[in-house]
């Protein structure tokens, strides 16, 4: 017994008041309220100094319940409501509804209505891979990008707001094709904008791509390899870049993706850097099927014979397309009413958050930041 | 007091700093120089507001006074009239002395700082010793404010702040030495830590150190301007306030008044350290080319300057009511422009009288150098991502440190050698 302890022994001091501060572990909670979190997700960090030992997300802060609202609505009157999960990608979630619930009445759109909803939701890809590189960048601390993608993401809202008079829950298809025929111009709009795209996107990666402090962020951090993507199931840019060539455009084509030509870019080693490089190659990819689709919209009507009250037969159905954060997918049960007994969504970003544990665990908390930036998450589509 | 007027405005008798029994003078440019760093803040507020604003194609500031200029005024009050919040699990005295102790040890360090030959509050003999000893005590403010928030993200940012600030003050250090060392090669060998004693070795030995031994100046002077950006917290060593990943770093829980503290002192500070930078490589006070373009035609050019910069700066402003739009809502913002221009006109020609001229000048071309520096303080924040802590640890031990180190060696061999 040392001398110190001995003096001390009879004051029976007991354990002093534990407090955070004396265990080598930190648990942090960030979020719901945290600039970085893309919205309201709760991460609880534990740590130890900087160093991520685990993480747990909350979700539900977003909770509307979208999937139960769409057991009291008739298809037609859910259609609005999908626009407001993935909201900046609105237009892709109403073409995956819409193409699932068409196939559940077994019909087909007209090769025109396909034709407008490739291009409007190819610009969506556009415009949600915008986004995602103006945030992601900010969280890096990057403040420009964001005001430079903010401002071209611009011209695609304008020509969305110029077809269907919204801007980011757009509601542009119905059951069977579109409602509005493209506005004089539409086509000369979006050329324009193919036309000025390519050299802003070689701006955003001016700033970045060879940007030493951006590639010594990025590389190397956030890896998740190919077996562990398919393990959890991530789709989208996250397991592209992790080397499966896995593009449900390619896979699977729907509406009319069969007619064009482009590339699925992946990356190699499943990184934050190769998955911005997989993004910014799909936004060039996304330029060329715009090209290739504007030039020769077919003529035509652009909404097939749908029955004016939908019954479709008793049944169920999944359908998924690839949406700008993987892949979206319906399941929808029919009994037969005018109401779906059921809907299921398969949100890319909800599964994709799944991976955020293995992707940031023994890293540091600037990655975690990081990550989340890179998984491109959108809360609402997240909590539904 | 009237003798120290009258020997101050007459030619002949110039008052130096520091002299004993010139308190007077020393009280005067203590006002002088804490009010004008003050200013200096709240014009780099809107500054980099406005030019930040330009650079991400946005407008900045527009609505509170022409072009925003009443901004940093409108904020300053806004911050003074808001709650006083201290966390209830705050330690409350360690709470309200941390911001204190940013802002007295950045304002302390102009004491030091020779904005001319006869421009000082005073002329300490290890001046730019203090001047480094005083600027790094804001480390403790910051680590007392980390601490006292009783948060965890305050904590964090307070951990990070200080290690960086330790580990970047070594390397900026031995750069400081380096370019000390240069100060002794005279006849006599000595050299001087003195403030005004290393701008007047630049002009004895005709050279900015910058260009001395070249290029082991320009690497030292490079070593300092990395190591005084993660020492002042700015972009991109900005993680104690990294406000993505800590909210905020170490000033989360501050608001109001002690958080505009705060802000004072990280401003007062960068052009503190820009001032040093100015002081130790650009030649302080001098002119350009005080010994290529000697003789009273090029002096009277260049004494010139300052009296040009502010006409230039009203005929901006002119410019500016002349595009304003004529619509009644537009009127007193014209109007205020335009007041603005002409005071600003009124102080160029007021520069342009001779007496003025002559005191006015160096002090000028102090302030338009280290106003290069807080132009590019903005220029790094709008363009560079934010370092990761161990990438940051990384980039001032393994690479910052061993070549200051190295150009210490090879400047003093050299000096040797000469």
């Amino acid at each position: 017994m040392t001398d110190a302890t001995k003096y001390l022994s009879h004051l029976e001091l007991g354990e002093p008041d534990k407090t955070f501060l004396d265990s080598n572990e930190l648990i942090i909670n960030m979020g719901p309220q945290h600039p970085a979190t893309h919205g309201v997700l709760r991460v609880i960090l534990k740590l130890d100094g900087e160093k991520v030992l685990g993480t747990e997300c909350v979700i539900g802060y977003l909770h509307r319940g979208v999937e139960k609202i769409a057991e009291h609505r008739t298809y037609t009157m859910f259609n609005p409501y999908v626009d407001r999960m993935d909201y900046v990608a609105a237009v892709s979630n109403g073409l995956g509804y819409c193409e699932a619930v068409e196939k559940l009445l077994n019909i087909e759109a007209p090769p025109r209505a396909n034709y407008i909803r490739v291009i409007l939701t190819e610009l969506n890809r556009l415009a949600s891979h915008q986004l995602w590189l103006g945030t992601h960048a900010l969280d890096i601390g990057a403040m420009t990008p964001l005001f430079y993608t903010f401002r071209d993401r611009e011209e695609i809202l304008k020509i969305f707001e110029k077809y269907c008079g919204a801007r980011l829950t757009t509601h542009a298809f119905r059951i069977g094709g579109c409602l509005y025929e493209t506005y004089d111009g539409f086509e000369r709009d979006v050329k324009k904008f193919i036309d000025s795209a390519p050299s802003k996107i070689d701006e955003y990666e001016e700033l970045l791509t060879t940007n030493r402090i951006w590639v010594e962020r990025t590389k190397g951090v956030g890896t998740i390899s190919a077996k562990d993507c398919i393990a959890l199931g991530v789709t989208g840019p996250v397991l592209r870049a992790s080397g499966v060539k896995w593009d449900l455009r390619k896979a699977q084509p729907y509406a009319a993706y069969r007619d064009f030509d482009f590339e699925i870019p992946i990356g190699e080693s499943g990184d934050t850097y190769d998955r911005y490089l997989v993004r910014m190659q799909e936004m060039r990819q996304s330029l060329r099927i715009l090209e290739q689709a504007v030039g020769k919209i077919p003529e035509g009507p652009i909404m097939a014979k749908v029955p004016k009250v939908m019954k479709p037969p008793v049944g169920e159905i999944y359908h998924s397309i690839e949406a700008p954060k993987g892949e979206l997918g319906y399941f929808i049960v029919s009994d037969g009413s005018t109401q779906p007994y059921r809907v299921r969504v398969r949100p890319p970003s909800f599964v994709n958050l799944q991976a955020l544990d293995i992707m940031v665990r023994g890293q540091l908390v600037a990655d975690v930041i990081a990550v989340i930036g890179t998984l491109d998450i959108v809360l609402g589509e997240v909590d539904r | 007091m009237l003798d120290y007027i009258t020997s101050y405005l007459s030619d002949t008798v110039k008052v130096t700093p520091g002299q004993v029994g010139n308190v007077f003078w020393i009280v005067v440019y203590i006002f002088i120089v804490f009010g004008g760093v003050s200013v200096a803040v709240i014009a780099m507020n809107w500054l980099e507001r406005k030019a930040l604003a330009h650079f991400q194609i946005r407008l900045g500031p527009m609505r509170v006074g022409p072009h925003g200029l009443l901004q940093p005024i409108a904020d300053a009050l806004k911050l003074f009239t808001k709650e006083d919040i201290i966390p209830s699990a705050a330690d409350k005295l360690v709470f309200w002395i941390a911001p204190l102790i940013i802002l007295c040890a950045s304002f302390t360090t102009y004491i030091v700082v020779p904005f001319g030959p006869t421009h000082a509050i005073t002329d300490l003999n290890i001046g730019i010793l203090f001047m480094l000893g005083v600027s790094s005590l804001s480390v403790l403010g910051v680590v007392m404010a980390g601490w006292a928030s009783n948060s965890h993200y305050p904590l964090i940012g307070a951990l990070r702040s200080s290690a960086q600030m330790v580990s970047y003050e070594i390397a900026m250090g031995l750069a400081v030495v380096s370019a000390v060392l240069m100060t002794s090669l005279n006849a006599a060998g000595t050299g001087t830590l003195s403030m005004i004693g290393i701008v007047r070795a630049q002009q004895a030995q005709h050279v900015w150190f910058l260009f001395k031994f070249f290029p082991l100046g320009l690497i030292a002077f490079v070593i300092f301007a990395i190591a005084m950006i993660a020492e002042t917290n700015r972009a991109p060593f900005d993680l104690p306030e990294a406000e993505s990943e800590l909210t905020a770093g170490f000033h989360t829980e501050y608001s109001g008044l002690r958080w505009s503290l705060f802000m004072l002192g990280e401003y007062a500070a960068m052009i503190a350290v820009s001032s040093i930078a100015v002081t130790l490589w650009l030649g302080g006070w001098m002119r350009p080319f005080p010994n290529a373009l000697t003789g009273d035609t090029w002096d009277a050019v260049f004494s010139l300057f300052p009296g040009l910069t502010f006409l230039g700066l009203a005929a901006i402003c002119f410019v500016g009511v002349a595009r304003m739009p004529k619509h009644p809502y537009f009127r007193v913002q014209t109007i205020g422009l335009a007041g603005f221009g002409a005071v600003l006109g009124l102080i160029g020609l007021v520069l342009f009288a001779p007496p003025v001229r002559d005191r006015i000048q160096d002090i000028y071309w102090f302030v338009a150098k280290v106003g290069v520096f807080m132009y590019l303080y903005i220029w790094y924040r709008a363009t560079f991502p934010r370092y990761r802590f161990d990438q940051l640890m990384k980039v001032g031990w393994k690479v910052l440190l061993p070549i200051a180190l190295g150009v210490l060696i090879a400047t003093a061999v050299w000096g040797v050698l000469v």
